[in-house]
């Protein structure tokens, strides 16, 4: 098997590490050897955040590089944008369209730019955008937005559902169990 | 058998567990932090952050000699700080072994320096075991026990970032039983004066030699052959790098690397046509190959020191393999940023406000120095703000009045004491202002000796700052709730313009440790002129679109700071809540 390659990324406290957990979980269900790299001491500062996970038979290096992911899922426009160019030449970006405009946006200091849907349209291979928040909003709870985009990369993998389903059990605490599983269907459906 | 997919440093900390140890001492530091946070959930190990890693070391080094199997844990520049017990902890060498983990930071993710700490294992003269994923991160916590008992001498693991935070698969074992050495007074040993240290250097020299030996035959050094054209000397994270770009090549794969085993690597450097270093940072391994005279095809020549490697890096530079042009699309940069109702922001708007000179520390706070708050002048490492202020003052003395230093709770019991102290008694004259947010929040939330609980979650007594700034000789201490913009302000005004040394204790919990109880705000759009005066303290709920600034309901915590410099009565409570 070739070792398959996803960036997670996103703005500290939008759960991407929860995501890259279940991720991981999944994998090892299927018994890959994985590794996972994540840049995470700004994580609850609001910066750019990015967890890289990579599995197949044996996984060496735990980068990826430019032109390298088979997957990217952005939990915000401008980070999909950020990480276009990480995309393979197959690669699939799942993106939330949610914007959250950073502290250079709100300075005034420089633009969030405004067609960088068009643009990651125009340059990658294949797109699947999703309103995560609106969806995570009307389940009740904002901050599912990650499970919801997991169910969306979920469909897009080769990886049977119902392990999906049992790493979110295992992952989630009891009582988020059923709104994580309805974010989840939710965000595969979308 | 168990397989647990664990970051470097929850293997490191399950390593301790596995491998008695018994002490474990640290003080927070990215990306070492979590070796404690995961070592603490075992009930069998005393686990404590001290106030800094020198004394960190210095209570594993008591432990050691009491006859504990002993780890402590830091980040590179934490080795600094520690580096006087450290090097002559060598020449007295232990009773119990000592691991010293240290974790540096290629490529800067969180630290104001990439420092390779390897020098420091060959400055030190002391074992050296650089793990390349998880599962060797924990065994090699028992190789360092055993070599550290074996050798009389303690050892550094050094990790990097991409090993300390990346998970890999580790395979959980029993735990060893958890056994004291003998404790026997020998002060020709640990009483390091001259005439015993006199004695220690020949029995740490011999034993270096010894070492030397071990490095030679051990199983943490091995070849895999491959292809003998290319063959590549690596160690660390680069070990897996080299795995991907060269998949053919022949490797001599280095988890002991100090001393180096400079005889197997001439035996391998003969079998190959193309001898290669490949290690991040500096030129540490290539520099002593060269000097014994073995021909080094390629190394830093062709191999940059600055940051952390990749694959197509090594790819590029051994096989001149072009990689993918892709390029970046143009997109504006996503700062880390203080958080909504971060505590730190008034005090930087009250000094901006202030027109001061502000010599800054490390920890959330520096986040000050970004714009719009744009208000330090200087950060250099961990406790430097207030002598720096002293120095300021002394090479301009008429600038006293406009100086003010800044430095959290944490770092102040780190290392700012002392700073405080030289500035009484060398007649400063600045204010020093103290950022009490009851927590070490940079570093993911620790507690220290001024939080009142232990790293076990025990209660511990708190260091109360005001009495001990009075005990060095500061008359002038005051504590101000840094929420409240005209007391901050009030408070920086009359400090600064008195010709003593003053501190300000600007005291309130950091915005994430306490839950949020005071209503959200909102901007009432027909008050609003668009004056912008609320973009200036930085907040990241606050937006301006239209003439008119929002706030996000979802990041406000009800601070109320924007309401305070708001001039219009524009920002009010959001009702029904
Ligand atoms: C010698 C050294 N040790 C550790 C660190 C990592 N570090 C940076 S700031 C900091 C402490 C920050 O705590 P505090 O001073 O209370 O400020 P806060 O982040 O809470 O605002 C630590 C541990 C460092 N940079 N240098």
């Amino acid at each position: 098997m070739k070792t398959v390659s996803i960036l997670l990324v996103g703005v500290g406290g939008q759960g991407t590490i929860l995501a890259s957990k279940i991720l991981s979980d999944v994998a090892l269900r299927q018994g890959y050897d994985v590794k996972m790299t994540e840049i995470h001491g700004m994580a609850q500062r609001g910066g750019s955040v990015v967890t890289q996970v990579r599995m197949g038979e044996k996984v060496h290096s735990p980068l990826i590089e430019p032109g390298q992911a088979d997957y990217i899922v952005a939990f915000e426009q401008l980070e999909a944008l950020r990480w276009l160019h990480f995309l393979s030449d197959e690669g699939t970006m799942i993106v939330n369209t949610q914007r959250i405009n950073p502290m250079t946006v709100i300075t005034g200091a420089a633009e969030y730019p405004a067609d960088a849907l068009e643009q990651i349209k125009a340059n990658a291979p294949r797109v699947v955008e999703l309103n995560a928040l609106e969806i995570a909003k009307q389940l009740g709870n904002m901050r599912v937005v990650n499970v919801v985009l997991l169910g969306a990369m979920a469909k897009q993998m080769d990886i049977p559902k119902e392990d999906w389903l049992a790493s979110l059990e295992a992952t989630v605490p009891p009582r988020f169990l059923e709104l994580n599983r309805q974010a989840f269907q939710a965000g595969y459906e979308a | 058998m168990t397989k647990a997919l664990l970051t470097g440093n929850e293997a490191i900390a399950r390593g301790a567990y596995e491998y008695g140890v018994s002490v474990a001492s640290a003080y927070p530091g990215t990306p070492s932090t979590e070796i404690l946070e995961n070592i603490a959930k075992y009930r069998e190990i005393r686990a404590q952050w001290s106030p800094n890693e020198k004394v960190a070391l210095e209570v594993a080094v008591g432990a050691s000699i009491a006859g504990a199997r002993t780890l402590c844990a830091m980040k590179h520049v934490g080795v600094n700080v520690a580096a006087d017990p450290l090097f002559t902890y060598t020449y007295t060498g232990v009773n119990g072994g000592l691991v010293l983990v240290s974790a540096d930071d290629p490529g800067m993710h969180s630290s104001q320096n990439e420092q390779d700490n390897r020098n420091y294992a060959r400055f030190a003269k002391i074992g050296l075991l650089e793990p390349s994923d998880s599962q060797e991160a924990k065994e090699m916590v028992g190789h360092a026990l055993e070599i550290s008992e074996r050798f009389d001498t303690p050892v550094m693991l050094r990790t990097t970032t991409r090993i300390s935070h990346s998970k890999s698969l580790v395979e959980l074992k029993d735990p060893q039983e958890r056994t004291l050495r003998e404790y026997k007074k020998d002060a020709r040993k640990y009483v390091a004066v001259p005439a015993n240290a006199k004695v220690r250097t020949h029995i740490k020299h011999q034993l270096l030699e010894e070492l030397k030996e071990f490095s030679e035959t051990t199983e943490l050094n091995r070849v895999e052959w491959g292809d003998k054209k290319i063959g590549v000397v690596t160690s660390g994270i680069a070990y897996q790098y080299v795995k991907e770009a060269l998949p053919h090549a022949s490797i001599l794969k280095l988890g002991f690397t100090n001393p180096l085993p400079l005889k197997r690597i001439a035996a391998f450097a003969e079998q190959v046509e193309q001898l290669w270093v490949v290690e991040e940072l500096d030129p540490v391994m290539e520099e002593q190959i060269r000097a014994a005279g073995i021909t080094v095809h390629g190394g830093k020549d062709q191999l940059t020191r600055i940051g952390e490697y990749s694959p197509s890096l090594i790819r590029q530079a051994v096989l001149g393999a072009t990689t993918t042009t892709k390029q970046p699309a143009s997109a504006p940069i996503r700062p880390p940023v203080l958080c909504p109702g971060c505590p730190h922001r008034g005090v930087f708007y009250a000094l901006r406000n202030n027109l001061k000179v502000v010599t800054g520390d490390i920890g959330c706070y520096t986040l000050g120095a970004m714009p719009p708050l744009d208000s330090l002048d200087t950060t250099i490492c961990m406790g430097a703000s207030i002598p720096a202020a002293l120095g300021m003052e002394k090479a301009r003395p008429d600038q006293a009045q406009n100086i003010v230093a800044v430095i959290g709770d944490s770092t102040f019991l780190h290392s700012g004491i002392t700073g405080l102290i030289d500035m009484v008694y060398n007649k400063g004259t600045s204010t020093v202002m103290i950022l009490d947010n009851r927590i070490t929040a940079m570093t993911g939330h620790q507690h220290h000796a001024g939080t009142g609980q232990t790293l076990q979650g025990e209660p511990a007594s708190e260091v109360d700052l005001v009495a001990l700034c009075h005990a060095i000789g500061v008359k002038r201490v005051r504590v101000v709730d840094p929420g409240d913009l005209a007391a901050l302000d009030q408070a920086i005004k009359e400090e600064t313009a008195v010709r003593e040394p003053s501190v300000i204790i600007a005291r309130r919990p950091c915005a994430l440790i306490v839950k949020q109880t005071e209503p959200r705000l909102r901007v009432n759009h027909d008050k609003c002129v668009g004056c912008r005066m609320c973009m200036r303290i930085g907040c990241p709920a606050i937006s301006f679109a239209d003439k008119k600034s929002s706030i996000d309901p979802a990041l406000c915590v009800g601070c109320k700071l924007c309401q305070q410099v708001c001039k219009f009565g524009a920002i009010v409570p959001e009702e029904g809540q």
